[in-house]
């Protein structure tokens, strides 16, 4: 395992500088003055223009600009905000909230997901199981943005049982409704996921030898057919952390929360492009190091991959 | 006819109580998008307290679903459809889930056929046998623990102790299937349904595994219910036999009575086929009109086919035509780490084959065996050594040259399934050498298929066809008679009969043997079934560990084994000792 | 039993009728020969949703490339500020946007932007994926490991965030900017699918067979390993062709998709965010057509998978 977790951080490295270098030159390389580029339509004050430029270094070349971006990351300088905050400060207070709002998504949509998922596995092509499957795709193919409006319509107008709009601090009781829209779309992949893997994982040899060695059923489906099932589920989560950074734009964005998501929404539709590349870039950088969590949580579900070479 | 008593053989059950375990009648079926098709038609069988039956049959012939069904372990949609499965008495077919689930483990084990798929791969060795004894309430806690390395000792793992956290992917498959025979002996059942317990074993591992079995079985007074596809390991097994066929039972009663005196065609069949230690080379009788001849007659193909085929006319016979000098392959592994280590698969090989014969590879897993193929089609490369084709170094082959040596060593390998491309009609796959190297014209070569097809007795139409839609033996045909397309000399048959069912497996061999004497072929049989060596070989190499540790003439190899591996291997084969009616 | 005479382990002989001895392994001729593709085609449409989506996937890409067919009423023209959020009335059944313009005719309209993305993304995608996928696990080595390392640089930048960067620099956006810069970041996604399926497929025996038999390297990776391994990318490929769909919507939404100008569900959607209160269909219309045509592309997906699968197939 030591080995693993070793090898997966050296993995790591390249995949870290590699992405931010791509973004970094995806937005500094593009034909044309990249500060036009970042502020649109609105041109903004010389004095900005001329922060910008120390700011991103940008009368220096390009791989200067990156290094100098990258050693200020170490340094724990993300990068400054259109209006001039360090992103930084914005993160702290702004991080704790997306990540209260992501960790109720993330336990809503695993638990109700294989939930969901194994029940339909478990009875495959009864109602329940055909019920699954339809509300899953439907829940996939309607976007984030819609439900989100809608739910804070019905939810939160309508009915009234919830705020529409989720105050300063972000209290729990007030997530609720925002992390069931961020985690729609994950549930239902959660749940065909699981269910796949169920109805695979029944037919398995290993499970009709532990039915065959005088196990009850409950026993063989929660310790052969649940916990073989629940590999692939956590590697999905990985990916899945991408899905629910963009649904965290959107939801927060809907909800007018104060986190991560809702300040890159805020910079996005008000054409605040430093602000953008600053936080998206630490984005990329969470993505990164959560994805090599979930890997060692899948080494730690998959003895085989623990023991690999 | 010579009947060896063997400690299996003797009685040790009195027929007069009642019956530890009676079929009735049995029916099962799988209901399937076109209806119910049954799987099991009607089967009847008795089996005494202390008794071993072996069910034998084919794939496909219904026994393993026999046995499923008995503790209801029967996969997907299948279903009791009729009949009684009457055990000390009770009709298991009629208990409900909660009191087959008291049966399972505890009163009938249950140890299935492959080990590989058959532990879960996410806990560990312990965990599953442990879990196995406190299901049943053989002992709890601490207790159990124990237990557990009791019962994985007394299935052969002396070190169960130390290695109770290790994961399946960590035990080889001999060790594995003794841990799924520990965990269906664990509660001391009365009755242990084992299902091919070691076809995915080498025989010398077969045999240990199935003695050691044997001596625990006998010692707790376990019967025991034997499915099994080998009629020579039946025999040597269980004292009880039952042939089934298409979901039929077509024999049953005493195991030296029905080998001695099969009276079902179906079973005659199976006895006759049943290679063991008393068989002869198969001799080609049947000879058709020269295929050379009929070549000659389509029109010049070819001319090079044209002139290798006078050349194999003068060629003198005793000529070395593939010379292997000292061939070493090495493989270099990485470890963990920044480590490599070297393995060597194959160590210093040297064989030669002549003209027109066949020569045998014979050794169990990791013996090389298949390496040494490999190098020689030039699928690998060689580390040290050389091989020698025709007069040509192989290994410095290239380009036209190695085109060239291409058509004239030609493969058929060991999975029937794997070896044809699933996207590829019969037709264009044994057209396919002939389009590679240009070879006449789209119509000439539709009639070598057909000439092709009708050489390896498979009707016309079969070129339409798609590989999914035939038997293995029918796929292997194919096989064989993509390799012959280009008319080469040698043919490499890496395990090519070993996936099939017997009889299907004759039909094979007989089919090799006749097209050899044909069309003049020699072949390199690589197989780790020495009985099958017997039927078709001139010459057998033993390999062990990369190495050959004994080549000699296949008569002087099984009338007089030098070396003990040799002598291991021969007393492994199954059934080795029955001389069969025939 | 009772008809059947029975004696407990006597030796016991069936009855020579009840189970006459065939031939070995004779071809049974009186089935149909078909090859996988036939075969899938044949399972896929037994299925309703099959021919469920195939006909709205049909009817879809008839409106996307002839909307006139279906509307006589301007989508951007003669929009009366008097008609803003109104309900449905003679000749416009759905109502009308904030601006006064007819919803129907914008919705018939906007479906050829949000299609023309998910299509071109697709394409380019599945086109990227499935020659860098292949030629890195065929061929392996240096190229591979490039590959490789380059598609998990890549895959660490999620798609949409990666492309809500890029879009928000990019001075001019048309839907072919859109498809291109979704598929700049969805790529790997395809490649590794193919490289896997292209790794087994290349270990097979009959790659080995065509080896031995003096076929050349590349004509093995066209002839036989690619048809092997492009099954996985056909399923991932429909299903993905919905989820560019989506993210063309959501970067819309955000205002950084397609410029106002163009008309496309994303853009409709969030316009009309602000009227929710007081309209909801102005959001609830585009958004189902924008989600009805998703959902076809998911059940086709689905389809497809159960009909290439070979474990489905083999319980066929």
């Amino acid at each position: 395992m030591l080995w693993y977790t070793g090898k997966r951080i050296l993995q790591m490295i390249p995949v870290f500088f590699g992405a931010t270098f791509l973004i970094y030159f995806m937005v500094f390389s593009l034909p044309g003055d990249p500060i036009a580029a970042l502020f649109g339509d609105r041109p903004p004050a010389p004095s900005v223009i001329a922060q910008i430029r120390a700011e991103y270094n940008l009368d220096k070349p390009f791989i200067v600009q990156y290094f100098l971006y990258i050693g200020g990351l170490f340094q724990g300088d993300l990068g400054t905000t259109y209006s001039g905050r360090p992103v930084a400060d914005v993160m702290a207070s702004a991080f704790p909230i997306t990540a209260r709002l992501a960790l109720l998504a993330l336990v809503f949509e695993a638990f109700a997901g294989v939930l969901v998922g194994l029940i339909a596995g478990l009875r495959k092509g009864k109602w329940f199981d055909a019920t699954a499957l339809v509300v899953s795709l439907l829940l996939i193919s309607v976007p984030t943005f819609v439900v989100g409006f809608v739910l804070q319509y019905v939810f939160g107008i309508q009915l009234g049982w919830f705020r529409p709009t989720v105050s300063g601090d972000a209290p729990w009781g007030e997530l609720v409704l925002p992390a069931i829209v961020l985690a729609s779309v994950s549930f239902a992949y959660i749940v065909r996921l699981t269910r796949a893997s169920v109805a695979d994982n029944l037919n398995a040899d290993f499970v009709r030898t532990a039915t065959a060695k005088g196990l009850s059923r409950r026993r063989v489906v929660t310790v052969h057919v649940l916990r073989n099932s629940l590999v692939p589920v956590v590697t999905y989560l990985g990916v899945d952390l991408g899905a629910l950074m963009v649904g965290a734009i959107v939801t927060e964005g809907i909800f007018n929360i104060n986190g991560v998501g809702g300040t890159v929404y805020r910079a996005v539709t008000l054409g605040e492009g430093p602000t953008v590349v600053s936080f998206i870039a630490v984005m990329v950088i969470i993505f990164v190091v959560a994805n090599l969590l979930v890997d060692l949580l899948y080494a730690a579900l998959d003895p085989r991959i623990r023991y690999a070479k | 006819m010579s009947l060896p008593v063997t400690d299996a053989a003797t009685s040790r059950y009195d027929s007069s109580h009642e019956p530890l375990l009676q079929i009735r009648d049995l029916e099962v079926g799988f209901q399937t998008q076109r209806g119910l098709v049954p799987a099991v038609r009607g089967v009847d069988l008795t089996l005494y307290a202390g008794q071993t039956l072996a069910i034998v049959g084919e794939s496909g012939s219904g026994k393993s679903t026999t046995a499923q069904s008995i503790i209801d372990l029967l996969p997907g949609t299948g279903k009791v459809t009729a009949g009684q499965i009457l055990f000390e008495g009770r009709d298991l077919t009629t208990l409900s889930a909660r009191e087959i689930q008291e049966v399972r483990g505890n009163l009938i084990g249950y140890v299935p056929q492959d080990p590989m798929s058959n532990l879960n791969p996410v806990w560990s060795i312990g965990f599953q046998v442990e879990e196995a004894i406190k299901a049943n309430n053989i002992a709890q806690g601490k207790e159990a623990r124990l237990r557990t390395i009791q019962v994985l000792q007394e299935a052969g793992l002396s070190d169960a102790g130390d290695r109770l956290k290790q994961f399946p992917h960590q035990f080889s498959g001999g060790m594995r299937q003794r841990v799924l025979i520990g965990i269906g002996l664990s509660s001391r059942p009365k009755l242990l349904i084992a299902d091919e317990p070691t076809s995915a074993l080498d025989v010398t591992v077969q045999r240990q595994i199935l003695d050691h079995l044997g001596t625990l079985t006998r010692d707790y007074g376990t019967s025991v219910l034997f499915i099994t596809h080998d009629l020579g390991l039946a025999a040597e097994r269980a004292e009880q036999l039952v042939v089934m066929y298409k979901g039929k039972v077509v024999e049953s009663g005493p195991s030296q009575q029905i080998l001695a005196n099969p009276q079902h065609p179906y079973t005659q069949r199976l006895v006759a086929a049943a290679p063991s230690l008393a068989s002869r080379r198969i001799q080609a009788v049947k000879t058709h009109d020269s295929v050379e001849g009929e070549i000659f007659a389509q029109g010049a193909i070819d001319n090079t086919l044209l002139e290798r085929a006078a050349e194999r006319e003068n060629a003198a016979p005793a000529k070395d035509l593939i010379s292997v000098r000292n061939v070493s392959k090495v493989y270099r592994i990485r470890k963990q780490g920044f480590r490599t280590d070297e393995l060597k698969a194959v160590n210093d090989v040297s064989f030669s084959v002549q003209k027109g014969t066949t020569t045998a590879l014979v050794g169990e897993s990791g013996s090389g065996k298949s390496t040494v193929a490999k190098l020689l089609l030039k699928l690998e490369s060689i580390t040290s050594g050389d091989i020698e084709f025709d007069g040509h170094d192989v290994s410095a082959l290239k380009g036209a040259e190695l085109l060239k040596f291409r058509r004239r060593v030609q493969p058929v390998f060991q999975d029937p399934y794997g070896s044809l491309d699933p996207q590829y009609s019969v037709g264009n796959t044994i057209a396919e050498p002939l389009l590679a190297h240009k070879v006449g014209t789209a119509r000439e070569r539709q009639m070598r298929v057909l000439e092709l097809l009708d050489q390896v007795s498979l009707p016309a139409s079969t070129r339409y066809r798609y590989p999914s839609e035939l038997s293995g033996g029918q796929r292997q045909r194919i096989a064989i008679a993509r390799a012959l397309a280009l008319k080469p000399d040698v043919l490499v048959l890496d395990e090519a009969v070993s996936a099939l069912d017997v009889l299907v497996q004759g039909q094979i061999l007989n089919l090799l043997t006749e097209l050899q004497t044909e069309l003049g072929l020699t072949y390199l049989f690589i197989t780790h079934d020495l009985a099958v060596v017997r039927l078709v070989a001139d010459n057998v190499c033993v390999m062990r560990k990369g190495q050959i540790i004994e080549s000699a003439t296949t008569d002087e190899v099984f009338d007089n084994p030098r070396e003990t591996y040799t002598q291991d291997l021969l007393a492994a084969i199954p059934g080795g000792n029955f001389e069969f009616g025939r | 039993m009772q008809n059947k005479n029975y004696t407990p382990q006597g030796h016991y002989v069936a009855p020579l009728e009840e189970t006459p001895v065939a031939a070995i392994d004779k071809l049974d001729e009186s089935q149909k020969a078909r090859s996988t593709w036939a075969d899938a085609w044949d399972a896929m449409r037994r299925r309703p949703t099959f021919w469920i989506s195939a006909v709205l996937i049909l009817l879809i890409v008839v409106v996307a490339v002839f909307p006139a067919l279906f509307t006589s009423v301007s989508p951007d023209k003669n929009c009366l500020l008097a008609n803003s959020n109104g309900g449905s009335e003679a000749g416009h059944p759905l109502g009308f946007t904030r601006q006064g313009c007819d919803v129907y005719a914008r919705l018939i309209f906007g479906t050829q932007a949000s299609v023309t993305v998910g299509l071109l993304a697709t394409l380019l995608v599945t086109l990227v994926g499935i020659v860098i996928g292949a030629l890195a696990g065929y061929y392996g080595g240096i190229l591979d490991t490039l590959v490789s390392r380059l598609g998990d640089i890549f895959f660490a930048i999620p798609t949409v965030l990666g492309a809500i960067v890029l879009m928000s620099v990019l001075p001019n956006r048309t839907p072919i900017t859109v498809a291109l810069v979704l598929s700049i970041f969805a790529w790997p996604q395809i490649a590794r699918i193919m490289r896997g399926a292209v790794l087994s497929a290349k270990n097979s025996d009959y790659v080995m067979a065509s080896i031995a038999l003096g076929v050349s390297r590349f004509k093995i990776l066209v002839r036989h390993v690619v048809p092997n391994a492009i099954a996985p990318v056909i399923v991932i490929a429909t299903v993905s062709l919905g989820t560019f769909i989506v993210a063309e919507s959501t970067l819309s939404f955000l205002g950084i998709g397609l410029p106002p100008s163009v008309m496309s569900w994303g853009n409709d959607i969030g316009q009309a965010r602000t009227s929710i209160r007081t309209s909801p269909q102005t959001l609830l219309y585009p958004a189902a057509a924008l989600s009805i045509t998703v959902l076809s592309f998911l059940m086709l997906g689905d389809v497809v998978r159960d009909a290439l699968d070979p474990k489905a197939r083999a319980r066929r």
